[in-house]
């Protein structure tokens, strides 16, 4: 199962790389990861998507929040929450009836094409992560020529926040 | 406010941390350091052999002191000299303050001479790491590395600090923080309350409880709590190998280590207790042996200061996040009030369970091994004799291997902070500079490292050093010309060959060795010659004294665990198990 972790860092040199090497360096996976400052510049958000059993996460959770630079640690995915992840991908698109299909689809997602070019059509998407894996398995036919993915980002639901 | 350079301002900054002393080797990047060392008087600097020695005897120091330990390398492969030591020093929980020198700013990244991406390269075995990129950082910076590495579960921290930082010319105004605070980083704690009520509940109604204590409570200086405990309680306590000395060795209560050479009634009792009182200690593979089969009938009680321990190997039925010594002392005071006292019939039955053990296969009730007799020496009796000479009161350090075994069941330490060896990380070097630190904390106390021909060999260059410095250590070196516990190991499960662990052949004379040094060397190949050289060596208080002590070279340790069984499957000697 995905699960879903949130980290309010430091935002000082190296403190990325200590998450990093964590996983590595305990046997953990990470499947998606996002780093951004917040809008308090001095601290840089992290979320962070894994596999594990119950117990797994736990020490995951533990072992973030023992590294100094962490100030907040909480996953996400334990209660209500809301996630998202941004997809844009390039597809060819040089008959009409395939931007046709194309566009078709692209508006079933709620996809917007944002780059248009005699041959291929480029279309961005927003949503959670199994409504960007639905819309890639509907492009199979067509093939895709470049897929890229932003990670999952994600927020409490309800009246909980993250704060320092 | 008072100007300083960058390298004035780091000496200053350990001054106002407490140091008094710091272990290191000079090179380029740090040599603007150096030279604000020799324009002062208030921290003194011990010129090691090898960087790796360096962080040992910072490390040594602080395990015998409880105080942080400070270490001071160049960069590049000072630096990389150096990761051993963190590493061990990480994997037990010392604090510690390694500076390193950097190449300047303007050169990072760009391969230059001597650098190492230090923060880099020592990631995974700090407590934390900082590099400096302003000289107006460094108090503050400084500050916040001793803050760092005392504070919680100890540990090292690096501050790696390039050269153009502490340029001479570049003068700022000098302010050490009276307070670090950060809010990111706010060690707890005293434990929940209502947590340490439900566990002493349990412990009250122990039928066959333990007390399994740990190096935390050495660390934590809890060891007085601890025993306040066990008087309360008459509970059978067990120390880890990091733990001896937190509860007296020579205790009638105190059952000998557990683990995998811990004794037959230490890990009987475990596998047996329906309680076990877990505090300061991480159950490590080590101790537990299979954790299928580790202690099926036991609730478990589990206090640490680190939240990541609790729970990691083994499940805690009761988890209790805070220091030994707040949860002890609380602990302490809610059984002296408690309404109920143990359960006396059960922890007498228990006890004469207990007994019945020590009597059958107790390492203390008899010898176990063969008795020395004439050029056969037994490796258990020079620890025992080590013991008798020493009155049990020296400080004891040992490398990694048999005789770090031997002595860790032989000689018993009363005294936390006696025993100091590397025990997570098995650091074969370690001993004599951990020694060397030892001697310089307590000039007028014995010191004793005990080694063997394997060990001392990776850090024998600092006899130099001990001679500089006028630290008059005592070497025990249980010299079975062989890798030791490699060659039992190969004897055990890969049917004697002896894979790269013998090489009698190219040993040194160690006592043409030690006084090439300009120390005393004895070579003792009899029996009768171990007792009046071995008060010798000790009466011999101002030199470096290395024993070199020809010993059985077929024993093996035992008790040990049989691999993959519960913690009381044991091997009693060679042929016999439980």
């Amino acid at each position: 199962m995905k699960r879903i972790i949130s980290v309010l860092m430091e935002n000082e040199a190296g403190a990325l790389s200590r998450v990093v090497g964590l996983f590595s360096q305990r046997g953990y996976n990470i499947d998606t990861l996002t780093v951004a400052p917040t809008d308090d510049e001095t601290l840089s958000r992290l979320t962070l998507t894994t596999g594990g059993d119950d117990r797994m996460i736990e020490q995951i959770v533990k072992q973030l929040h023992k590294l100094i630079d962490t100030v907040k640690v909480i996953e996400l995915s334990e209660g209500a929450h809301i996630e998202r992840e941004l997809m844009i991908v390039k597809i060819k698109a040089s008959t009409s009836d395939m931007r046709a299909e194309l566009k078709r689809c692209s508006d079933i997602f709620r996809g917007h094409i944002i780059d248009v070019t005699a041959a291929t059509y480029t279309i961005q998407l927003v949503g959670d992560s199994d409504k960007l894996d639905a819309f890639i398995g509907a492009l199979v036919d067509v093939g895709t020529m470049e897929v890229v993915r932003s990670g999952v980002v994600g927020i409490s639901r309800g009246d909980k926040f993250l704060h320092v | 406010m008072e100007l300083l350079s960058g390298g004035d301002i780091i000496v200053r900054a350990l001054r106002d941390a407490g140091v008094n002393f710091v272990w290191g080797y000079p090179g380029g990047a740090a040599l603007h350091i150096y030279d604000a060392i020799f324009r002062q008087d208030d921290v003194h600097h011990l010129l090691v052999r090898h960087e790796q020695a360096a962080v040992h005897a910072a490390d040594g120091f602080s395990r015998a002191t409880g105080q942080v330990g400070t270490a001071l390398v160049t960069s590049g492969p000072g630096a990389t000299n150096a990761i051993t030591g963190i590493a061990t020093a990480y994997m037990d929980s010392i604090p510690l303050v390694v500076i390193s020198g950097q190449v300047p700013l303007t050169k990072i990244g760009q391969d230059a001479f001597q650098e190492t991406d230090m923060v880099g390269v020592s990631r995974p075995i700090v407590k934390h790491s900082f590099l400096v990129t302003r000289a107006e950082d460094i108090a503050a910076t400084i500050a916040k590395a001793y803050y760092i590495a005392s504070t919680g579960r100890p540990g090292p921290v690096v501050v790696d600090i390039p050269k153009d930082v502490t340029d001479p010319n570049y003068k700022v105004a000098y302010r050490f923080p009276d307070k670090v605070v950060m809010r990111s980083y706010q060690p707890s704690s005293r434990g929940h309350k209502g947590q340490i009520k439900r566990a002493a509940k349990v412990l009250l109604d122990a039928k066959r409880p333990v007390i399994y204590a740990g190096g935390g409570v050495i660390i934590d200086n809890a060891s007085e709590h601890l025993r306040e405990l066990v008087r309360l309680l008459n509970y059978p306590v067990t120390n880890t190998l990091m733990g001896l000395g937190a509860y007296p060795g020579s205790d009638p209560l105190f059952v000998g280590m557990l683990g995998m050479h811990g004794t037959y009634e230490a890990n009987a009792a475990m596998h047996d207790a329906d309680v076990i009182f877990a505090v300061g200690a991480r159950f490590d593979d080590r101790v537990t042996n299979d954790l299928e089969k580790f202690c099926p009938r036991a609730t478990i009680i589990h206090i640490d200061v680190d939240p990541t321990s609790v729970s990691k190997n083994i499940e805690a039925h009761i988890p209790i996040v805070g220091t030994c010594s707040a949860v002890l002392r609380e602990m302490v005071s809610i059984i002296k009030q408690a309404p109920q006292s143990p359960d006396s019939v059960a922890i007498d039955a228990w006890w004469t369970q207990i007994n019945q053990w020590r009597a059958e296969h107790g390492i203390y009730t008899q010898p176990r091994y063969e008795p020395s007799a004439g050029n056969l020496i037994k490796p258990q009796d020079v620890i025992k004799m080590l013991y008798e000479v020493t009155e049990g009161k020296a400080y004891v350090t040992s490398d990694v291997g048999q005789h770090q075994m031997f002595a860790a069941q032989y000689y018993l330490f009363d005294q936390p902070r006696q025993w100091i060896n590397s025990g997570g990380l098995g650091t074969m070097g370690f001993g004599l500079p951990a020694a060397m630190g030892v001697q310089l904390a307590f000039p007028d106390a014995h010191v004793a490292c005990v080694t063997g021909e394997g060990s001392i060999q990776m850090c024998i260059q600092e006899l130099s050093t001990c001679t500089q410095h006028q630290l008059p250590i005592k070497i025990i070196n249980l010299n079975n010309a062989a890798l030791g516990m490699v060659r039992q190991w190969q004897d055990m499960n890969y049917s004697s060959r002896y894979a790269e662990s013998l090489y009698e052949d190219s040993l040194p004379d160690f006592v043409a060795l030690a006084e090439a040094y300009g120390h005393v060397g004895m070579r003792i190949e009899h029996i009768d010659e171990l007792a009046p050289k071995m008060r010798e060596c000790f009466a011999l208080k101002d030199r470096v004294v290395f024993m070199d002590i020809c010993v059985d070279r077929a024993e093996h340790v035992y008790p040990m665990q049989v691999p993959g069984g519960s913690m009381r499957e044991l091997w009693l000697n060679k042929s016999e198990k439980t």
